[in-house]
């Protein structure tokens, strides 16, 4: 064996580490790094920047406001109510003569507030409830994770129905039923992420030290689970409006005179055999970009987080 | 006399192990029974093979788990009575623990700086300069550089995430280190640069060491005693020299004997072991090495050996109780 003494040793060290003063880049700026060498996902990011600014800019251009009626285009939207800069009515009206562009407006406002709210609560209750499970483990994870299956087991859609039905139709309503289903996969993923950080090394050399049990879930399994956590989130993200949407085209989801993209869509196809496509097709096109848009994104966010140890 | 910083008397540690649903779970016995006293500025080196125990005793001595029963005191403090939650803090800080993936045991998401810090944050009132402070200090008794404060360990090679690794461990200033397979990730040039580190600190710290290792090139470089276990139990427990001069057991025999060396002895007998090791849930009667040793007798299948003082060795074994080995050695 070779003999070294300290002397060495900090000859070594000096020699590995470069000269110059390096700083430190985590894992995050490396995986914002990758995720911006993605073409598709940054795209899909600006666009989806964009469409969230237009649902906030987009009342300032408006001539008319979505709750304003066009007594003009009523009835005959077919004729008068066609999509012109001259009337001010950019994507044209609906058979009531409203004004589709301050409709879309209004209903990209609710329907991202819907995917975002339902994704931010199962982020936070499903990493909550999934790395108390995975970390206790034994009997107490035995039980949460049950009642998770419980829940799942359950018809999702059929309980929102339901729930709608017997309480009311309301945007707050639709926001519980939502958010009580949405975080029970999130919490089964984060378990079993939990469950393989529990065993690496550095969590026992927390307890080595004497770290205790919420501090290392907070600061040690958490922030190691949030890439995947992100990935799901925004992939939950489009589910959410999704489900939503197809409540509101069921007619059960939000009421008037707010209005969402699956309302808007739902009414747009209602009326398209008396040559209104325009009604169908402006809500559609948010729709399905956006989707899209978080999809891409969310494929991104998963190649540049991914899991693997470095 | 010296008291012993680590005083461990016949410490065991069972595992339920679920067999299928209604069944009864069975016990694994990782650990049965294992004793040994430790001074301050000593090395024990540990050895045996996968799933002998080493680090399951490794995590009892580190109070990451509690042992089932036997009597474990460190610094004169009996761990078993222990209940007083600060009193206990008081003991994590005296034994802190080096483990064996250095890609592992460090978090991928903190800065050197704060996992060096968070034993210090825990541990002890100090304000946030002062923790910076001592941080750089322990960098640059492990040799590392100033400017390494600020970086993420997936910067650093297997060798510098080690001694990130030791720093942590002595930032609290323990008086024992259990060190688990320390090396045994690493290349063989950077080995030889940590073990020389860990020899040094030991010297100016005078650290006692756990130092757990299946590399007896390794103990034999580092060691002042060595425990040799084998399913759970030690089997073998002298001074290095004596172990390495003149093995009793006839495992630590065997063990030797598949150390690999450089061919100086061309008539060296290689001892081969038949079979696998048993399984822990369910040992063998009497001796636990019987089904692989050559010198098992009637006594050896029935009876479990007890440990005893023979040829400066303390050894658990009939054969040589019975002295139907040794005597022939001595022949030799």
């Amino acid at each position: 064996m070779i003999v070294a003494n300290k002397k060495k040793i900090h000859q070594m060290s000096d020699n590995l580490s470069e000269s110059e003063f390096v700083q430190g880049r985590s894992l995050w700026a490396d995986a914002r790094r990758r995720f911006m060498g993605n073409k598709a996902a940054t795209v899909s990011l600006y666009i989806l920047v964009l469409i969230v600014l237009f649902s906030f800019i987009g009342p300032w251009f408006a001539v008319w406001t979505n709750e304003e009626i066009d007594w003009g285009a009523m009835g005959s939207a077919a004729t008068q109510g066609m999509p012109s800069f001259a009337t001010g009515h950019f994507f044209g009206t609906d058979d009531l003569g409203r004004d589709i562009y301050s409709r879309v407006i209004q209903g990209t406002q609710i329907s991202l507030m819907i995917g975002v709210i339902g994704a931010a609560i199962a982020v936070v209750v499903g990493t909550l409830y999934g790395s108390i499970s995975g970390y206790v483990g034994g009997r107490t994870d035995q039980i949460m994770m049950r009642i998770v299956d419980i829940l799942m087991a359950i018809p999702f859609m059929f309980v929102l129905i339901l729930m709608l039905v017997v309480f009311g139709r309301s945007i707050g309503m639709l926001f519980v039923g939502i958010g009580l289903l949405s975080w029970l996969d999130m919490s089964r993923i984060v378990r079993g992420q939990t469950l393989s950080l529990k065993n690496k090394e550095f969590i026992e050399a927390a307890q080595a030290t004497g770290v205790s049990d919420f501090k290392i879930i907070t600061r040690h399994i958490v922030p190691n689970l949030l890439g995947v956590v992100a990935v799901y989130a925004t992939l939950l993200v489009p589910g959410m409006i999704l489900a939503e949407s197809f409540i509101s085209f069921l007619g059960l989801g939000v009421q008037e005179p707010n209005t969402s993209w699956g309302a808007l869509i739902s009414e747009g196809a209602g009326t398209i055999r008396y040559d209104t496509e325009w009604q169908l097709l402006f809500p559609l096109a948010f729709f399905v970009v956006s989707l899209f848009c978080f999809y891409f994104i969310g494929d991104g966010l998963r190649d540049a987080l991914d899991p693997k140890d470095r | 006399m010296i008291q012993p910083i680590v005083k461990a008397r016949d410490l065991q540690k069972h595992y339920p192990v679920k067999s299928g649903f209604l069944k009864p779970s069975q016990n694994l016995r990782a650990l049965a029974g294992v004793s040994f006293d430790l001074y301050a500025g000593q090395t024990l080196a540990v050895v045996g093979e996968s799933g002998c125990g080493k680090s399951t005793l490794a995590r009892l001595l580190a109070m990451i788990e509690e042992p089932t029963s036997g009597r474990l005191s460190i610094d004169g403090v009996d761990l078993t009575e222990v209940n007083n939650k600060s009193l206990s803090k008081g003991l994590r800080q005296k034994v802190q623990m080096v483990f064996q993936d250095p890609f592992g045991s460090l978090n991928p998401r903190h800065k050197i700086g704060d996992i060096l810090q968070e034993p210090l944050v825990i541990n002890t009132g100090l304000n946030a300069s002062e923790r910076r402070q001592k941080a750089l200090e322990m960098m640059s008794l492990v040799g590392l550089r100033e400017e390494h404060f600020q970086r993420y360990p997936h910067m650093f090679s297997g060798g510098q995430r080690q001694r990130i690794a030791i720093a942590r461990a002595l930032i609290l200033k323990p008086k024992v280190v259990v060190l688990d397979e320390p090396v045994s990730a690493l290349d063989v040039s950077i080995q030889a640069q940590v073990i020389n580190l860990l020899i040094e600190l030991q010297q100016e710290l005078s650290l006692a060491y756990v130092f757990i290792s299946h590399d007896l090139s390794v103990v034999r470089h580092i060691a002042d005693e060595v425990l040799v276990m084998y399913l759970g139990r030690p089997v073998e427990h002298s001074s290095k020299e004596v172990l390495f001069s003149n093995p009793q057991h006839p495992y630590t025999q065997a063990l030797l004997s598949a150390t690999p060396q450089v061919a100086t002895q061309r008539d060296r007998q290689r001892i081969k072991l038949k079979g696998e090791m048993p399984s822990p849930i369910d040992p063998p009667s009497g001796c636990v090495f019987n089904p692989r040793c050559q010198y098992a007798n009637q006594d050896c299948l029935t009876t479990p050996p007890v440990m005893e003082l023979y040829n400066e060795s303390r050894v658990a074994c009939w054969a040589l109780k019975q002295r139907r080995i040794g005597d022939e050695k001595l022949a030799n």
